[in-house]
């Protein structure tokens, strides 16, 4: 890739061929279906519903005149394999292989919908067939996951014709180093791993630092249980990460970049390599891109099973190749990241944040959000909820309209009892604050925090108790073990949480619960250790009850806990 | 300059110095486990945790850099209380057998329970268990009573350069083990006990051989004869409590005595004869055109290390035993034969600053005299203990002389003990035996010292003679990249197993560090001033020995009896 006249050209031939995406009827193509490739709908079986309706459009002769895509998440994955077919922007849901040649037969080729496998929002008699018209797509705004329904993951072309490289053309030939950063910074996008630290101020460190090569490296180790909104996005839009850090490399001065992703993300691997490939082959990877004198290019690595290498520091251990454990900081990884080198890391959202912030700028980004917490978030909904899967939305989205709005409530009428966000160490919140707007500082104040993306419904089924050892489990099998207060200290919180809900629990476990929880978060080395304890914290905080009616009257009133005789 | 308060107390301190530095200055202590100085800094105890106004949470001294303007409480109630639990934490994971633990009241985690008045443990929860491995004939590991303080990880990884130790599993199972959880004696490991030295426990020890000790000396049919090293003098007093730098050679003899050891000998006398069985082989490998560098072999530790890490350039090494084993081979031969005693009945017994000495007695190699050359080995540590238990009081007893042949020796010998040692030995004779002249001044400074690589060229005759000394296999690893790139022109090159040499061996007393270290260098060379003789080949017990028995240098019986072979054994073998 030479110049913008080129990327132009490429983006508006494609266009031209993906006009009946926008909804646009085409002379020679009958329509594009858009099957949801996500895992979750790969897991149920969507690549037999695309067998079948090949099967079908052969059948019937017409091959030649449909597409049909195998797109990243489109986020609804309780309703999987589901499928958006343009023109009309049709929304299906729960196909089977069965249900192939209806769509073909009756949508495709006589223009008549397939009524029962049309969505229908809990409690409504009528259908909605267009996707932009379900509440569930109509609430939330789609900024990293801009290209989830339109494009197809493994065609560079598709990425481009919406506006793909653009952002890094512009950042190359028009921009100077320090105005990416700039905008970044005006932008107010901050770290979407967690933590929330402003992304525009790292890469100003990593620009400053002394210390050459620099390195840019994306963190893809998501491991939070049941949160796969990194995973949504590298399936289904790898080249907005490649994008967004060769932007940062450009500005930081970077030639090489890493992507760490897991082992147990195996599509996505599939999807990023081939992305790499191809950006390579079109010269958006390699030398002198856009004919602008910079060099970038990225490199893979794969996890090993750890989630503790989703700690900045383990996973810069990682990916020189040693036992991923993190290690004190400063120095942080700007001045000392991989190799020792000054290194710009970002999650895989953030990265995918980048390419729009720098085409539209910093000031329509900042204009989406709160004060401090600005653009969307992307959150993983699991647990008791109707509307399982990926959304994003606004920052400052209150967790009831997420919850009850976007999320369809609570199923079988059951009361709600709490959502638990930032993953296995994030707290669990009580209807109370359900009205709470979701920015860093908000989940912050109320026990819990941003985190990742994990959200956890519960309902009145729920006891508290189980679910603070569940979590407490899930870090002690994944502490690394490298400082004491987070080996022996969630050890020793779970094995006396384990005792209450055995029906073993002691006079004073509770306050000795808190004691620990608040030394490990003082005084263990990483986040990971730091944090773990906020699930016993915030449990104890909001249903102390609970866990006094386990140890005083040896009762679980969720009959979830089995005592021992 | 970085000014902070610290306690209330101000204090300036160079940038890139650490909160704990700078409160050693103010004179606040705060305790520490992990930690050790220059070789382990990872902040992972959390003992060490500090208040730093500002701070998120507390903050652990040891690793954290020091900051203009930085607020820091070194012993708030909330601190204190913070450390305490960590403490107890790491209490409620340990076996609590101190009082059958070898490192009792020599401890550094005991030292802390009784600081922190730790009264009571509130976790009655799982603890670690892994097996014991004493495969090893040098050193025991036991994991339950590790507390993942990854010093041994360290000196072995960043020191020696062994890396025989890493930590697998995770969480609370992590362990620190040789890789895959293998048996110490079955992979790389060279013996060298550098961990034991700094395990703040008694999770590396070394392996405990007093009894074999004690049932010998309680044999009336045994001739149980002793050597000592040249280090152990200069470290035995430690054992016993006197101060770090002591001379306790008479003090010594005189215990050994004591308890019944039948002769007392010395192996300064076998290190004098190593430079005449050493030196000639460098004059020879010099004019007959043999291998150069000529690498030294007295330590064991070094000899397994070259032959894993190595094997390429063993025809390097001398072909010289230890002088632990040329003293092994001559006391069941030229001793036994000379005393008229049945080398079947003589039990050789061995003081060393070393566990690899350990293993070297029972390489296959080592049993030329027709037995095993040297029975059993104890460490400084293990002959402390054998004092203890025999109740004497060595510091107080009257000082006694080695017995004769074998316990004459000169000042060369003494220093080995010492990096730079043998090189410097070994200069004193060769320079002598090659130019037929006297040296003016017998202390070639040049070789002393702790420098990890200490390189000189010293004039001897015609010949400039080019030496390189090392201690710490991780300087070794230097100048053996050099040799193997072509790149060394050295002629002589000492190299010892442990940093700072012999007397900071393995099996030294407990703690040895850096400023012990030179303690006992110093002593080291006052013991060879104090000596009347400094050169090897002026000690009239080794002439004795080349007129009675061994002929002469490099002759028939010395091939036999003082010289040895090496085995390639490469890695992950």
């Amino acid at each position: 890739m030479k110049s913008l006249d080129e990327l132009a050209k490429i983006r508006e031939n494609r266009r031209e061929a993906l006009k009946i995406r926008e909804g646009i009827p085409s002379a020679t193509e009958k329509a594009h279906v858009m099957m949801c490739g996500g895992a979750g709908c790969i897991s149920s079986k969507c690549t037999d519903v695309v067998d079948a309706m090949k099967e079908s459009l052969s059948k019937n002769g017409i091959a030649d005149q449909v597409q049909i895509i195998l797109t990243g998440c489109m986020g609804p994955c309780d309703m999987g394999p589901v499928a958006i077919v343009y023109p009309d922007a049709t929304f299906y849901r729960r196909l089977k292989p069965k249900d192939a040649e209806a769509i073909v037969e009756e949508h495709i080729m006589k223009g008549n919908m397939v009524q029962r496998l049309l969505y229908r929002s809990p409690g409504a008699k009528e259908p909605t067939p267009k996707v932009d018209d379900i509440d569930l797509f109509a609430k939330q705004k789609k900024i990293v996951l801009r290209n989830n329904f339109y494009i197809d993951p493994t065609s560079i072309e598709d990425y481009i014709a919406n506006n793909g490289y653009a952002a890094l053309g512009k950042a190359l030939v028009e921009m100077k180093p320090e105005g990416i950063i700039e905008e970044v910074k005006k932008s107010g996008l901050r770290g979407r791993g967690g933590a929330g630290f402003s992304s525009g101020m790292k890469w100003g460190f990593t620009a400053n630092a002394k210390g050459t090569p620099k390195y840019v490296v994306c963190n893809g180790d998501e491991g939070d249980p049941g949160a796969f909104m990194d995973r949504s996005v590298l399936e289904g839009d790898p080249h907005s990460v490649i994008e967004g850090m060769a932007i940062c490399g450009r500005a930081i001065g970077a030639e090489q970049g890493y992507i760490y992703v897991r082992a147990e993300y195996p599509l996505a691997i599939e999807r990023l390599d081939y992305a790499i490939k191809k950006a390579r082959e079109y010269g958006l990877l390699g030398n002198d891109i856009f004919g602008a004198g910079f060099n970038f290019d990225i490199e893979i690595r794969i996890g090993a099973g750890a989630f503790v290498c989703g700690e900045e520091t383990a996973l810069l251990k990682s990916i020189e190749g040693k036992r991923g454990e993190p290690r004190p900081r400063p120095p942080f990884p700007a001045n000392a990241g991989v190799w020792g080198k000054p290194t710009v890391l970002n999650n895989v959202e953030t990265w995918a944040n980048i390419p729009e912030i720098i085409l539209k700028g910093a000031d329509w980004y900042a204009a989406i959000g709160t004060e401090k917490s600005k653009g969307t978030k992307i959150f993983a909904l699991a647990g008791r909820i109707n509307n399982t899967g990926i959304v994003e939305v606004p920052m400052g989205t209150t967790l009831r309209e997420i919850v009850f709005e976007i999320g369809g409530g609570i199923p079988r009428k059951k009361q709600f009892k709490a959502v638990q966000t930032g993953g296995p160490s994030g707290g669990c919140i009580p209807a109370e604050h359900l009205d709470t707007p979701i920015d860093y500082e908000s989940l912050g104040e109320i026990g819990s925090m941003m985190g990742s993306g994990g959200m956890i419904v519960m309902d009145e089924d729920t006891c508290m108790v189980d679910i603070a050892k569940f979590f407490l489990d899930f870090v002690v099998d994944e502490s690394c073990g490298k400082c004491s207060p987070c080996r022996i200290g969630t050890k020793r919180m779970y094995e006396i949480i384990d005792r209450i809900s055995n029906g073993e629990g002691r006079e004073g476990d509770i306050e000795l619960l808190i004691e620990l929880a608040n030394t490990i978060e003082s005084t263990a080395l990483c986040g990971l250790g730091q944090t773990a304890p906020n699930p016993v914290l915030s449990t104890i905080r909001y249903f102390r009850n609970e866990y006094e009616e386990h140890i005083k009257d040896k009762k679980c009133a969720c009959n979830v806990c089995e005592f021992k005789e | 300059m970085i000014n902070l308060t610290i306690d209330n107390q101000k204090v300036a301190i160079e940038e890139g110095s650490t909160i704990l530095d700078a409160a050693q200055i103010v004179g606040a202590k705060i305790p520490t486990l992990c930690y050790l100085k220059e070789i382990n800094v990872i902040g992972a105890c959390r003992i060490c945790m500090v208040e730093v106004q500002g701070a998120r949470t507390f903050v652990p001294a040891c690793v954290a850099p020091v900051a203009e303007g930085m607020v820091v409480r070194t012993n708030t109630p909330s601190v204190i209380k913070a450390r305490k639990l960590v403490l107890e934490l790491i209490l409620s994971d340990h076996p609590m057998e101190c009082l059958t633990c070898v490192r009792n009241q020599n401890c550094e985690l005991q030292t802390l329970a009784e600081e922190f008045g730790i009264s009571e443990i509130r976790f009655d929860g799982a603890k670690t268990e892994y097996p014991i491995d004493d495969s090893s004939p040098a050193l025991i590991r036991d994991p339950r009573k590790c507390v993942l303080c990854r010093r041994c990880i360290s000196v072995c990884t960043n020191v020696q350069t062994v890396q025989a130790l890493a930590a697998e599993n995770r969480g609370f199972d992590t362990l620190i083990a040789p890789a895959f959880n293998d048996k110490l004696a079955d992979m790389e490991c060279v013996q060298c006990g550098q961990c034991s030295l700094v395990c703040p426990t008694g999770a590396i020890v070394e392996k405990d051989d007093v009894d074999k000790v004690w049932a010998a000396l309680a044999d009336p049919k045994k001739h149980v004869l002793v050597q000592t090293a040249p280090a152990t003098r200069v470290q035995l007093g430690e054992a016993v409590g006197a101060e770090p730098g002591s001379i306790f050679t008479g003090q010594m003899v005189a215990g050994l005595r004591r308890l019944g050891f039948d002769k007392v000998f010395d192996t300064d006398f076998t290190a004098d004869l190593t430079i005449l069985e050493e030196g000639n082989e460098l004059l020879q490998r010099v004019t007959q055109g043999g291998t150069l560098p000529m690498i030294t072999s007295c330590s064991p530790g070094w000899i397994k290390f070259c032959e894993h890490f190595y094997p390429d350039l063993l025809d390097h090494l001398s072909t010289c035993k230890s002088p632990q084993q040329m003293f092994g081979a001559l006391a069941k031969t030229y001793y036994a034969k000379k005393e008229g005693v049945d080398p079947a009945d003589i039990y050789s017994v061995s003081i060393m600053p070393c566990t690899a000495k350990k293993y070297e007695c029972q390489r296959p190699e080592m049993f030329s005299s027709g037995y095993q050359d040297v029975d059993v080995v104890l460490t400084s540590r293990e002959l402390g203990r054998m004092f203890k238990q025999a109740g004497l009081d060595c510091s107080n007893l009257p000082e006694e002389e080695y017995d004769a042949p074998l316990g004459i020796s000169t000042g060369a010998g003494e220093i080995f003990g010492a990096s730079g040692g043998v090189m410097e030995a070994a200069l004193r004779t060769v320079y002598e035996v090659v130019t037929g002249q006297t040296l003016e001044s017998v202390d070639f400074e040049v070789c002393r010292g702790l420098t990890g690589v200490k390189e000189a060229t010293v004039q001897v005759g015609d010949l400039p003679v080019k030496v390189a000394i090392t201690n710490g296999l991780g300087n070794a690893r230097k100048v053996l990249d050099k040799i193997r790139a072509g790149e060394a022109d050295y002629h002589f090159i000492e190299v010892m197993t442990c940093p700072g040499g012999c007397i900071g061996g393995g099996g030294s007393p407990i703690p040895t560090n850096t400023n012990i270290r030179l303690k006992r260098i110093d002593a080291t060379y006052t013991e060879d001033e104090r000596m009347v003789l400094r050169k090897s080949h002026e000690n009239p017990a080794v002439t004795a020995l080349y007129e009675e028995f061994l002929e002469k240098p490099l002759g028939h019986k010395s091939h036999k009896l003082l010289h040895t072979h090496y085995t390639p054994r490469g890695v992950n073998k």
